[in-house]
């Protein structure tokens, strides 16, 4: 299976043989009803290391890590830590056993403060068997000294932003005082400044001898803060290299199993006339004064930190949150755009950024969900829909998009985050749109669907489609856009031209 | 190359003609043919005669079953969209009063309305509707536009409602109703009337784009709002199909008891609901169907004349619906949790 990796790379990490690993995975297989997920895969984890985890969606990574947090049991294989062979009956166990896991998805209590989540089921007691607040707040203020993270212990956690349930969500791991601390993509709600106070944080556990694994889709926090790196691969161990020695390209390889000649496949397309022209525009305490144009075959990109105002514009162009002043211009007629049905009459798509949160139809299938868009626009006839001419389109709309599933009647949640990805773009692309916003198109998927979501865009774009791309990554924005606009505090800061755009440049456009 | 082309490029599709699975109501269609056997096995033990082959019982389930049942069909549409309608039994009550009132005989001196007597059975029948019609976009207006939950509003117009009608009855009966309005409650009237309005919505969830868009509210309401569904103007839709339904359901009752009653239709809406959930349409949203609904209203339908068949204590009865319901939703949960995985 794993024929283009080199022989070497293949070996249960590469730390010295007779050191006695923090943790040690060996020939672990798991299967869920009709999909193996892992298949006999090994995974050492060294004392005072940081050991990154890469691979695509559905490699097998969260399912190892949730093995190893106790969340699931093994079908077959080991886990051992310092050496001994252990079996976890659930989460608490791994706990006990001094094995913590961040968890992608946020697992905070809205309605309780910062402190009494983080020591929840440990709150200290008074003699009379009540909570000691006092105490309480003090443990967490000297845990919060200690990883520099300034959040009010009596906060309630619905009132903080996410990244700072992040920190939160950190901060307990830490608390355990774990020796193995596992982190899921722990940096996608995060902005660059904290992303830094992340990785100090985890050097200073380093420092302090514990075991770090870093799950990431992300090549350049592999770079900065990883030792070592394992690549799976469709439920298989592919290799562990050092973190020193590797290439991008090298580890990009190991995870598709084939060489990607091209990233970012741009291809200069002929700018046309400008077709969608913005002024003046505000949405009052979220952002003022944004004004630009979009041409014809144009990629835009806008970037800006979190927070910037980047997607309340989105929200507002495709009359979400609708602007309270300023004026819209698609081909030089004036609109007025305060909702989406609104936006898409005047041939406005708009990718939303949270794929789960406001994409998917989790619990319907692949066609409910491609035809959603396009059915207020055609596809029925007296409100009946045209199922045969609607089936067929999506069909070829899915296989020209590369939609990796057996029938349009997959129920979406069955398929991996860059193939419901492609799916919500080919809703937006059934209602031939000539402005496409995309918010993060790619955030949180692999690299081969990343890849193929970057040669569409900029096909649609030689179709003369306009695009509008946010991206918090800056290889994406650099290597996509033929002008990018950075925002900042709720203002346009500037346009760039893509000869004039580098990463110093927008990111002083960005923070300044 | 062009947009069009993304589209109308011809080509083998890559996908093949979605393969034939068993259709879900199969597992919910067994219960009720094993909960009919297992009556029927007992029934010849203890009575030594038949539960199913028995014309008068099979008439009787489905008789009394069909106000429930649509009632039912409303809630499936509203519990698609992951919300409840409790008003649905008050309704019922509120929509039989008015439609007796205006079905009374001329030669009865206590008319609720003395110079609209004798009227042609359609006045009442408009009247019951509409009385359906208004409380169910009371319930859409202060869902969508107020973005109250569902159980709260539905909660508070299923108070008033009954207030309604014990007010617009004084509490007592509306009686001395004409023939021509009872016979809308008689013989098999009631259950053809259910039949085609399950048909009707069987036919709009799984063809139309309403049905589509209703589901699609239901599985992710903020994406439907950013795919251009006018998520509230479907929501005020959907609650007052709803209390249409259950319009019509009270004015059939009170045809069928030949008198309009403040106390009818207690508890129909949880009955109704029951058998909505017990049909497979999970409370969360986005999934169910009508025909699920039917079979789940036929269940209820069995249990009630089974336990009677085998002369189980009344207040035996209720518990056992009560554990039935439970057992369903957990069930339901079961199911979900397995797909999710």
């Amino acid at each position: 299976m794993s024929a283009t990796t080199t022989s070497e790379s293949i070996q249960p990490g590469v730390g010295p043989e007779d050191v006695v690993p923090l943790l040690e995975i060996v020939g672990i297989s798991k299967s869920f009803p009709g999909v193996v997920a892992l298949d006999g895969v090994q995974f050492r984890l060294n004392a005072g290391s940081v050991h990154a985890l890469m691979g695509e969606n559905g490699a097998g990574k969260s399912t190892l890590m949730k093995i190893i947090a106790g969340v699931h049991s093994p079908d077959k294989g080991e886990v051992r830590v310092r050496g001994r062979s252990l079996v976890f009956g659930g989460p608490l166990d791994a706990l006990n056993n001094g094995i913590a896991m961040i968890h992608q998805e946020l697992n905070l209590m809205p309605y309780m403060t910062v402190a009494e989540n983080i020591w929840i089921r440990r709150e200290p007691k008074n003699r009379f068997g009540f909570v000691d607040h006092r105490k309480l707040r003090r443990l967490t203020e000297e845990l919060f000294e200690r990883l520099a993270i300034d959040i009010d212990p009596e906060a309630e956690v619905r009132d903080l932003c996410i990244a700072n349930r992040q920190m939160v969500e950190i901060a307990r791991a830490v608390s355990f005082d774990s020796d193995v601390l596992i982190m899921d993509e722990p940096t996608s709600a995060l902005t660059e400044s904290e992303v830094h106070h992340l990785f100090r944080i985890i050097r200073q556990l380093r420092a302090h001898g514990k075991g770090i694994v870093y799950i990431t889709h992300k090549m350049n926090e592999l770079f900065e803060i990883a030792d070592e790196v394992s690549v799976f691969r469709d439920g298989k161990y592919v290799g562990t290299k050092k973190a020193a020695g590797v290439s991008r390209d090298e580890i990009i390889q190991m995870m598709v199993g084939r060489e990607i000649t091209q990233m970012f496949p741009k291809t200069t397309v002929p700018i046309g006339d400008v077709i969608f022209s913005v002024r003046n525009l505000t949405v009052d305490g979220v952002f003022r004064d944004v004004s630009f144009d979009l041409h014809a075959g144009e990629i835009l990109g806008l970037a800006g930190l979190i927070g910037s105002g980047r997607s309340n514009l989105a929200e507002a162009l495709f009359g979400i949150v609708p602007a309270t002043s300023g004026t819209i211009r698609i081909e030089a007629t004036e609109v007025m755009i305060d909702a989406p049905a609104k936006a898409m009459k005047c041939g406005i798509a708009f990718l939303t950024e949270d794929r789960k949160e406001t994409g998917c139809f989790l619990t319907l299938d692949v066609l409910a969900n491609m035809d959603t868009a396009v059915l207020s626009r055609g596809y029925t006839r007296l409100g009946i829909v045209q199922n045969r001419a609607l089936v067929r389109d999506c069909e070829l709309m899915s296989r020209k998009l590369q939609v990796k599933t057996s029938r349009l009647s997959e129920i979406i949640q069955n398929l991996s985050g860059g193939n419901q990805q492609k799916v919500l773009i080919g809703r937006w692309l059934m209602i031939k749109p000539k402005i496409l916003i995309l918010d993060e198109p790619t955030r949180g998927i692999d690299v081969g669907a990343k890849a193929e979501i970057h040669r569409l865009v900029c096909e649609l774009a030689g179709q003369g489609v306009a695009v509008l791309m946010i991206s918090s990554e800056m290889p994406e924005i650099l290597g996509m856009s033929d002008r990018v606009m950075v925002m900042h505090e709720g203002r346009l800061t500037g346009i760039l031209d893509r000869a004039d755009a580098d990463q110093v440049r927008i990111m002083e456009m960005a923070s300044r | 190359m062009s947009i069009n082309k993304l589209v109308a490029n011809p080509g083998s599709p890559a996908i093949p003609p979605s393969q034939r699975k068993w259709p879900p109501e199969l597992s919910i269609f067994s219960v009720l043919v094993g909960v009919s056997l297992l009556f029927e096995a007992i029934g010849w033990i203890m009575n030594g005669q038949s539960f199913i082959f028995n014309a008068d019982r099979l008439q009787i389930i489905i008789l009394q079953m069909s106000v429930i049942g649509m009632i039912a069909v409303g809630a499936t549409l509203v519990i698609i969209t992951s919300g409840i309608d409790l008003s649905s039994g008050s309704v019922v009550a509120a929509a039989a009063v008015v439609s007796a009132s205006l079905a009374q005989v001329s030669d009865f001196p206590r008319a609720v309305f003395p110079h609209l007597t004798d009227l042609a059975p359609i006045w009442p029948i408009l009247g019951g509707i509409s009385v359906g019609l208004i409380i169910g976009l009371i319930n859409g207006v202060l869902i969508a536009v107020t973005a109250i939950p569902p159980f709260i509003a539905t909660l508070g117009t299923m108070v008033a409602a009954r207030g309604f009608a014990k007010w617009f009855t004084g509490a007592m009966p509306v009686s001395m109703l004409t023939d021509e309005f009872a016979w809308i409650g008689s013989g098999v009237i009631p259950v053809l009337i259910f039949i085609v309005l399950a048909a009707i919505f069987q036919v709009v969830l799984r063809y139309t784009r309403f049905g589509k868009f209703t589901y699609a509210i239901g599985a992710n309401r903020q994406a439907a709002v950013v795919s251009g569904i006018n998520v509230n103007r479907h929501l005020i839709t959907v609650y007052a199909i709803a209390g249409l339904l259950s319009g019509i359901a009270g004015t059939v009752t009170a045809a069928r008891a030949v008198s309009g009653q403040a106390g009818m239709g207690v508890m129909y809406e949880l009955d109704a609901i029951a058998a909505v959930v017990i049909g497979g349409t999970s409370l969360a949203g986005g999934t169910g169907r009508v025909t699920g609904t039917v079979i789940g209203v036929l269940i209820l339908g069995v249990l009630s004349s089974g336990f009677t068949f085998i002369r189980l204590d009344a207040y035996y009865q209720e518990m056992v619906k009560g554990v039935i319901i439970v057992a369903a939703v957990i069930v339901d949960q079961y199911r979900r949790r397995k797909r999710s995985r």
